[in-house]
Order: structure tokens, then sequence, then C-alpha cells
């Protein structure tokens, strides 16, 4: 036996990033602590900007100088790979201009501990108050969201997680609108959160149990040697895959998110939009592909079921909603299934997994990008009340904002996945993937796998009618009377909003340049 | 006959290497003024100006460069980027061809940029004028310089739109709103023939780049796919270039600004179905084939209607229209004979390009100083008054009638000597019709700067400005002295041979052949009764009533009657039998589709009770069937 601990070996240069985020998250706590009230968001703001700026370039420096590493990281804890950085580099540009948009007056309440319509409430508010805690918050939670997909084990996938998730929990209760609704949403977050991390946890000891190890490499190891039948294997990982599932949202684990997202402030209903599924989606991917790839035999069926009827339940559903941010919760659901299918188009070669690796991430940034410059315009709707829900409220916007309309209504046929917008060129990768992996020989769900891009495609059909119908009620309905007021929007918001415009409109007439990168990440594929 | 050499990948940087700055500046440029509209106001119309110049630029260095390398490299493909992964990489061919449509459009494009500052100097959306005439140019750069059918079709597309916007530009007046839709439905119908055509191509080749293409047919492809796609090509050529049966909508399209009509309606985009022909040579071939003859056919139809037309319009604007329908009539027939007849198309295009545009904006100037009045019988004596708008004017008018020495004399007689050589029928009637633009073309000058003063109570005619008139003098000097330099000892010709191919004999150029001494003989004759109608005697103020032809010239050769009996009524008959079909049968599929779909949608809804314990509890159920599914999965 050896006596000594070890100390572990820790890369900082290739954690930078990450360390960079959780490090300006605690110095915004002690600012919280420590600087004067009046001070604190002037100081917040370019600290949480420069960081994530910062933790950017990083990532950016690393791919540029070719270092990134060939195996895990932290004593094997932590993965930065391909697939890894890029996702890191969405995640940090989508987290920076969702900051821009928390970063408007308006959108938190004044004193969250205030009883909704007290007096406390109203003095908190005369006197300007501002939880400036929302900036440390952010912070954590997107040092969770870069985390997530690089953890190699799932011990620190489960910290992971829970990093993630518990700041958004508070956040969500944070809008300053519609108090009682925000907070129910924070409350069925979290409960609902806490449950799924438990079964993500139960599976983890049960994956535990049967392969003697949590890291990612060492399950996949077991399995090639030990029973494939074995029930603590299937029932470990069809816990972890419901934690998982349950945080893109599929079917049947999908009911929190059009709650959470009409409830929670709409900054940071585009921060969960965006990051939360990016992360969601990369940690499922590894999960899946490394220490479940023997498996697929196994789960393939099983996630074929979950991806049609993710994408069927999110295009049906949303069809009656009449509130925006609901119907883009659904329409958020659905892509959750597209990309699901993009999941599945894994048979064969490492060839094949790379393209569908590569449509999965390029994916990822375009609908990323183009879900906040969504949520962006959404904002800027508003009744004397807060933001106009109501779709109803939104007929004859055309009329009145033909701009901003306009912007919304591109964002909508991007969302349709309209050719010349991103969201073609993502639909287009994915359903190819999948139509070229159950083309390899020896695909035991070959025609299954043409089966699931024809339900993809009707999901698509219908929910372009949702689309579309925001975009005739926008433009061919006659204004409300009493409608709306556009806010002036800041200099942030609408910088917000041009980036995605830019990107939306740019990588549709031009894929290649974001394709290239995702080729590029995705050609290393995940490190075992 | 020499085929046209090999295209190879462009390499080295350089000027071609960047020549999709010519397509981004104007593009850029149109960008800015529509989105900063308002904001740029005071200075679009200068911006709009540069933009154009900037691509002028871009254009005359690439040419140089072109010029610069040997006559094997002269087929030069620049990639720019992958456009739809496996079928369509975006790419610029900058070969011969391209590049002189390049300098037309910027060249001419610029000048009539630089006119419409004056010419639109009172209009209070001047600027969103110049934004469209950008968006024009470079969407006829894109036409012209992709290295594809489907750039070549977006920018088709792109002309299409930007026609569309710039006709119904004072769209307050109904006629320029119809006219504008019309332009645009009837471009449909040929724009279906090119897609369809590209589907074709696509099916049997497996590839829409030129370069390929020309491999792949060379390779050998059947005669009834050959003649499909060249029939196809040639519908849309005629519907962008006004050809029979598709001529209907040129004249109408004269509702929009004259700068308009002289850049995309007389210079550019309606030479787009020649540029289309000649580039798609490979499906042209062998000359004589079907589809070769239908295009000489064609053209040979439309320089006659179109000049018969042209007789007969009284409105300024429709008489040069109807000549402009009538000259790409002449180089449509000069496209049909294969390479033999390509360097005389280009030609006649280019000068063509010069000298319409000056007697374009000639009559907007004459437009101009008359209160925007554009019934010839209304003018009368202007020469004395607008003595720069008279003399730039006679210029092209001598250019197009053919008048020894200057451009049209030269490229219009090289088409028809090649014509009356290969096709003579066809030849002969080009002669005819030089003798019938002879007379049209004199009736317009005789009515216009001659004669009696037969103005109306308010006009005060006066020459226009500097910047209106200097590019009616660049253009006319364009118009005396190109088609010498381009034909005489076949300069164009060799030039163009990488890009088109060369035929196997050499033409030279003889002044006294019977076709050319025929022409000259019936255009002088054309002029002379012209003098005697229009010169000499009185001309009515108000239209006589006509003779049976003069009415049928007058209402187009009937050719809206025809559309209307033939397409319009069948097709208003059809598309009521189609709503009928679509609320009884149609609609009850599809609304029962739809109630079905959103009455699941709202019996599923009511499962979203808001209740976290029923979502809890929808998750168990789910991690209940995940699990089971998996097991028994594992199972089988």
């Amino acid at each position: 036996m050896n006596d000594v601990i070890q100390a572990p070996t820790i890369e900082y240069g290739t954690l930078a990033p990450l360390l960079v985020v959780f490090g300006a998250a605690i110095i915004g706590v002690l600012v919280e602590a420590f600087a004067p009230r009046y001070l604190r968001k002037s100081v917040h703001v370019p600290l949480t900007l420069l960081s994530l700026a910062g933790a950017f370039a990083l990532v950016i420096v690393q791919v540029a100088v070719n270092s990134v590493p060939k195996s895990a990281s932290a004593m094997g804890a932590v993965a930065v790979d391909g697939p890894s950085l890029f996702i890191w580099g969405v995640i940090l540009v989508l987290s920076f201009v969702c900051v821009l948009l928390i970063n408007d007056e308006g959108h938190f309440v004044a004193s969250a501990a205030a009883v909704p319509g007290s007096s406390d409430e109203a003095e908190a508010e005369a006197a300007g108050n501002q939880h400036t805690e929302v900036y440390p918050l952010v912070l954590f939670a997107v040092g969770g969201m870069l985390l997530f997909p690089a953890a190699n084990d799932l011990l620190t996938m489960f910290v992971a997680l829970e990093v993630m998730s518990l700041p958004l929990y508070l956040l969500c209760g944070l809008a300053r609108r519609r108090r009682l609704l925000s907070q129910e949403a924070s409350m069925k977050y979290f409960l609902l959160g806490a449950f799924s991390s438990a079964f993500f946890l139960y599976g983890t000891a049960m994956l535990y149990g049967y392969a003697g190890t949590v890291s990612l490499g060492g399950i996949s190891k077991a399995m090639s040697t030990g029973s494939l039948l074995d029930p603590l294997l299937l029932i470990g990982f069809a816990m972890t895959g419901v934690g998982l599932l349950f945080k893109i949202g599929a079917a049947p684990f999908q009911a929190w998110k059009p709650d959470v997202y009409q409830g929670a402030p709409t900054p940071i209903t585009a921060l969960m939009a965006s990051g939360t599924l990016v992360a969601a989606v990369g940690a499922l991917l590894r999960v899946f592909w490394v220490a479940l790839g023997n498996l697929d035999w196994n789960w393939r069926p099983v996630i074929w079921g979950v991806a049609a009827l993710t994408m069927i339940v999110g295009a049906i559903l949303a069809i009656t909603q009449t509130d925006i941010k609901r119907m883009l919760a659904y329409s958020s659901i659905a892509h959750a299934g597209f990309l699901l299918v993009g999941v599945m188009a894994t048979f064969g070669s490492a060839e094949q997994n790379a393209q569908s690796l590569k449509a999965i991430l390029f994916y990822l940034a375009v609908y990323g990008i183009t879900t906040v410059g969504a949520f962006a315009v959404v904002t800027l709707v508003r009744d004397p009340g807060g933001e106009a829900g109501h779709l109803s409220r939104w007929a004859g916007l055309g009329k009145r904002s033909p701009v901003l309309a306009g912007v919304f209504a591109f964002f909508l046929l991007a969302f349709a996945g309209i050719p010349l917008t991103s969201g073609f060129f993502g639909k287009y990768a994915v359903f190819a993937a999948a139509l070229n992996s159950g083309a390899q020989p020896g695909d035991q769900m070959g025609g299954w796998m043409a089966g699931l891009v024809v339900v993809g495609v009707i999901a698509s059909a219908i929910a372009a009618f949702f689309y579309v119908r925001v975009i005739v009620l926008m433009f061919f309905s006659e204004p409300a009377a009493d409608g709306p007021a556009i806010a002036v929007p800041s200099m942030g918001t609408v910088a917000v909003i041009a980036v995605s415009l830019l990107v939306t409109v740019g990588v549709g007439l031009y894929p290649e340049s974001v394709l290239a990168v995702a080729n590029d990440a995705a050609s290393s594929l995940f490190i075992r | 006959m020499e085929s046209p050499v090999e295209i190879v990948q462009h390499t080295a940087g350089g000027v071609i290497g960047a020549s999709w700055l010519m397509i981004a500046f104007p593009l850029l440029g149109a960008f800015i003024l529509l989105v900063f509209n308002r904001f740029t106001n005071r200075w679009g119309h200068l911006l709009g100006v540069a933009m154009s110049l900037a691509s002028f630029v871009v254009a005359v260095l690439a040419f140089f460069e072109l010029l610069g390398l040997g006559e094997e490299q002269r087929r030069q493909a620049v990639h720019l980027y992958e456009f739809i992964p496996g079928m369509v990489d975006m790419g610029l061919l900058i070969d011969p061809l391209s590049i002189s449509f390049a300098l037309l459009i910027t060249g001419v494009g610029s000048l009539i940029h630089i006119y419409s500052i004056g010419y639109m100097a009172h209009d209070e959306h001047r600027r969103r004028f110049f934004s469209y005439l950008n968006l024009f140019v470079s969407a006829m750069l894109l036409l012209v310089l992709a290295d594809n059918y489907v750039g070549l079709f977006i920018g088709w597309e792109g002309v299409g739109l930007a026609s569309y916007l710039l006709i119904g530009f004072w769209q307050f007046k109904p006629s320029a709103a119809t006219a504008a839709k019309k332009a645009f439905v009837v471009n449909r119908v040929g724009d279906f023939g090119l897609l369809v055509g590209m589907f074709i191509m696509w099916t049997t080749f497996g590839t829409l780049t030129f370069s390929q293409l020309g491999e792949e047919v060379g390779k050998g492809a059947s005669n009834g796919t050959l003649t499909a796609i060249g029939l196809l090509l040639l519908l849309g050529a005629c519907g962008k270039s006004a050809q029979l049966p598709l001529q209907s909508w040129l004249l109408d399209a004269m509702e929009g600004p004259t700068p308009v009509s002289a850049l995309i309606h007389a210079a550019t985009m309606v030479t787009a179905g020649v540029y289309l022909v000649v580039r798609s040579g490979a499906f042209f071939f062998p000359e004589g084939s079907a589809q070769a003859l239908a295009v000489a056919i064609v053209g040979a139809a439309t320089l006659l209607a179109g000049a018969i037309i042209g007789c007969a319009k009284d409105d300024i604007k429709k008489g040069l229209a109807g000549s402009t329908m009538s000259q790409i009539g002449y180089m449509m027939l000069g496209a049909g004979l294969g390479p033999a007849g390509y360097a005389f198309a280009i030609g006649h295009l280019i000068t063509h390009g010069f000298f319409k545009a000056d007697m374009f904006l000639g009559a907007g100037s004459v437009m101009h100083g008359m209160n925007d009045e554009v019934d010839m019988r209304k003018y009368g004596g202007l020469r004395k008054y607008m003595p720069l708008t008279f003399v730039t004017f006679i210029v092209g008018y001598l250019a197009i009638i053919g008048f020894p020495l200057l451009s049209g004399y030269f490229t219009k007689d090289g088409i028809i000597e090649t014509a009356v050589h290969h096709q003579p029928v066809l030849g002969w009637l080009a002669v005819l019709g030089a003798g019938i633009t002879g007379f049209y073309m004199s009736r317009m000058v005789f009515m216009t700067f001659f004669g009696q003063k037969r103005w109306a109570e308010n006009a005060h005619p006066h020459e226009s400005p500097a910047v209106m008139t200097l590019p009616l003098i660049i253009l006319s000097i364009g118009s005396i002295f190109l088609g010498g330099y381009l034909i005489l000892s076949n300069t164009l010709m060799d030039f163009l041979a990488p890009a088109v191919g060369a035929p196997e004999v050499r033409p030279e150029f003889h002044p006294f052949t019977t076709p050319g001494l025929a022409t000259l003989a019936l255009v002088a004759v054309g002029a002379a009764y012209a003098w005697m109608k229009y010169g000499k005697a009185e001309v009515p103020a108000v239209q006589p009533r006509g003779s049976f032809l003069t009415t049928f010239a007058r209402r187009d050769l009937y050719g809206d009657a025809i559309n209307e009996s033939l397409f319009m009524r069948p097709g208003q008959w059809l598309t009521r039998l189609a709503v009928f079909f679509d609320n009884r049968g149609v609609d009850g599929v599809v609304n029962g589709l739809a109630a079905g779909i959103g009455g699941s949608s709202g019996r599923l809804r009511r499962l979203q009770t808001g209740f976290a314990r029923t979502y809890a509890l929808s998750i168990l159920i789910g991690a209940a069937l995940l699990t089971g599914a998996l097991l028994l999965v594992g199972t089988i």
C-alpha cells in the first residue's frame, strides 16, 4: 500500500477558460459582500463581460496554437477535446450576449424577499434597489454549463449539473413583473430538477456497481468484457439517461419547460434555452457515445422512440399555445427532438460519427444564437404590466413596428428551417447524417432511421404552421387599439438582436463558415 | 470549329482572385441605403455612384490582368465557398465573355448612375432609387460572373426583382404597378423554363458547374436531352430578353423612370438571354441543330415584330422599347448561328448597350425638358433648344440604323452577313428588318427634333444639366468608334475565342457585299419615306386613325390580346375550377387534418396541468417506460 497521498496534477492552461469564469464568479461574490451598493453594478457588468470574453479568447488561443489535449485533464476528471472546446466557445458567446440582455433595466425584481404586492416591495422598488447578485449567479451557472459537457466521469458531471442548475433555479424566481408566476416557475424547476438529479445520481450508483468506476472510459471498458444484459447496467443507464433527457427537455420529461420558460425573466429564459440546452446536449452525447457506445444496440431503439415523441409532442402542443414564451418553449422541445435525431445517427465508422457530431455542433451553434435573438425581441414588446406575452397582443405588430416584426419573422423562419436561413442548414445537416447512418450496411436501425427523418419532416411541417401563424398575425391582422408599446431598446439589446440576425442570415448564406469550424471540432471526436 | 479552351482553377490572388468585390461593392451600397434609409438621404446617391464606380474599377483591373495571361489561361474559375454541400460550390468564372459583360454593366451602369443624379434630383425617393440600381448592378454581375447555373439563377432572379421594383418605382401610378406585375408574371414563365432546364442538367449530368457540364456534354449525351435543355434555356432567355412569345412585358416596362429603361430594359438585363444562350453554347451544338435553329428563328421573328411595333408608337420610350426588342432579336439570331455568330452577337450587344442607352438617356433628357411629356406628337423642332441632346441622339440614331463606319454598322452587318451565309431565309428577313429600322428610327428623330413645334401650352424646353449631358457625350463617343474597333480586325472574336470558341473560317470585313449593299439601300429608302411622311409633311398633333396595318402595330401585334385569350382567360377558368375543387375537396382533407392535429393538441394540452406533482409523475412514468424498454430491447 502506498500511504503517501499523491497531489493531483491539474493542467491549469487547458482548464483556464473554466477557471476564469469560476474565478470571476467568486470575485463577484466578494464584490457583493464588500462593495457599496451604488458601485456594485458598475463593477459587475465589466467583470462579467470581461471574464466571458477572456474565457472565449482562451478557448480560441487553445484552438489556434493547436494545443487541444489528446487525453483527459485534471486526473481524468475533465475531457477538454475538440467538441468540448467548440461547445465552450458557443456557450461563452451565447452567455455573453445573454448578459447584455440581463444588463438591461427592468427585468429583475427590486427585492426578491418581499412578498409580491406588499408595501416592502413598493419601498424597495421606490428605492431603486437591484439584485446585483444576478451577475455572479449567472457566472456560476455558465461555469457549470462549461464543465457539464466536458466532465469525463459521472460524479464530476453530477457536480457540474448542480453547479449549473442551482443558480438557474434562483434566477428563475427573480422576474420583476408577474412575480407569482416567476416564483412558481422557480419552485417547479427546483423540485423537478432535484427529482431528475436524483435519477441521475441513482443511475451513477448503479453504473458504478456494474463497472466499479464512474469514469466514462472505464464504464466503456467494463462493457467490452462484462455482460451487456446485466440489469445493473441497463437500469443505471436508463436512470442517468432520464437525468440528461430531462435537462434537454425531451418527452416525456418536457413538462417543466413551458412553465419555467414562461415564468422566468426573459433574459434568463434566453440563457436557459440556449446555453443550458447546448451544455446538456454536449453532456448527453458524451455519456451516450463515450461510456455507452458499446450499448448502442440497446439504446438506439429507445432513443428513437424518445426522439420521435419529443418532436411530435413539441410541434403539436405548440399549436394551441397563446403565450409567445410558451410557444417558444414548445418549439425548443421540438428542436431538442431534432437534435436527438442527430444523436441517433451514430452507426458505423468514425467518419459517420464525425459527420453526425459535426451536424449536432452546427445545429447547437446556430439554434442557440437564433433563440437568444428571438427572446431579445420578446423583451421589447411591452404592455403596461410587463412584456406582452399573449399572442393576441402581437397582432398587427408589423404595421406599427415593421423592422422589429420583420426581424422576429426572420427568426421564426429560421426556426422553421426555411432555406437561406441558418436553421435550414442545421436541419439539413442533422437529417442528412441520420439518413446516411441508416444507409450504412449492417445498421439494425436501417429503414427506421429514414422513418425517423420522415417523422422529423412532418414535425417540421407542423411546426412551420405555428411559426407562420405568428408572422401572419403580426403582418396581416389589424393592430389592437391599445396594443403593446415597443420599448426603446438599449444599445445592448440592439447589439444582441443585430448579432443574432447577422449570424442567422450570414450562416444561411454561407454555412461553410461555421460548418468548417464544427467539422474541425468534430473530426477529433470525443476523447475516450 | 475551334472549341473553347478549358477552364483552369484560379490559384494566385490578384484582382481576379478578388473579383467578388465587383458584386460586393454595389450589394453593400444597396444594403447601406436600404437599412439606414432616411439617414442616408443626403448622400445616398453619391454612395450609389461610388459603389458602381468601384465595381467598374475592379472590372477594368481584372480585365487587364486577364489580358496579361496567355490564351490558354484566360478562363479563370475563382472558388469562393461551398454553397450547398455536395451539390454546388459558389464560384466565379472570369473569362473574356464574362469580363466583357462586367465592363459593359459597370461602365454603362456607372454612367447611368451619374445621369440619374440629375434626372431624379426632384424625386423625394431618390435614395431608394439608387439602392435599387445598386441592387440591380450587383445581381446582374452575379448573373454573368457565376461559374454555375445556380449562381446564374440567383442573379437572374435578383435582376428580375430589381426590374420589378424599378418598373413599379412610381407605384402610386396604377399603370406602373400593373406593368411591374406584368413583367413579373411573364418572367415567371421564362424562369420556369430555365429552372426545369437546370433540373434536367442535374439529373442527366449530375452537376451545374459550367466547366464540369462542358466536360460531361463532351463525353456524349443524347440529342433528345440536349434539345430539351436547349429549348428550355431558350424559353428562359425569351422571358428575360423579351423575345417572342414572351415579349409583351417590355413595352409596358417603360413605366419605370427613364434611366431604368436605359440600364435595365435596354443595355443590360434584357441582354441576359443572349448571354445565357452563348454561355450555354454546349447545349446548342452543333449549329443547325433543332434548338440552335429555334434560337435563330425566335431572333428573326422578334427583330421583325419589334421593328413593326416601333413604327407605330407615338410614345418615344415605347418606340425605343420596340427597337430594343428588335435589336435583341438580331443578337439572338446571331447567337443561334453558333460560334460564327457569337462574336457578332456579343459585339452588337455591347455597341447596342452604348447607343441604345445613349438614345434612352437622350429621350429622358427631352422628357426632362418637356415636363415629362412622352408623346412625340407633342414634340417637334427641339434641335435648337437642346443642341447637346440633339447631337448625341443623332449619333445614337445613325449607329442603330447602321450608318456606315458607326458602331452599329459593323456589328449589325456582321450578324446579317453571317446569317445570310448560314440561314439565307432568316438572313434576308434581317435585311428587311434593317430597312424598317431605318424608317421608324428616322420617324422618331424627325418627329422629335425637326418640323413644327407642337408643344403643350406650358412647355419650356431647355437643355439638361451637365451631370446628365456628360454621360450622353461619353456614350455617343462609344457609339461612334466601338463597333469599328471590335469588328474590323476581329479584335472581339479573337478575344472571345477562348470562352466561346471560334469559327473555322475567320470572317473578313468587306464593305460591298450583296446583303450589305441591300441593307444600306433599304435603310436609305426607309429613312427617305420617313422624311416624306414626318419631316416634310405636317405631323398631326392627334393620332390619326390609321390603316389596318398601323392598328396592328399599335396594338403590339395583338400580343396582349393573344395572351389574354390564350392564357389569361383559360387561366382564370382554371383557377376558378381549382378554387372550387380546393374548397370542396382539398380543403376538406386539409382542414380535417388540421382539425385533427389541433384537436389532439388541445387534448394533449390538458396533460400540462400546472401541478408539479403531475409533472413529477410523468417523469416517473417516463423513467419506468425507458427502463422497461431498455430491458426489453436487451432481451430481444
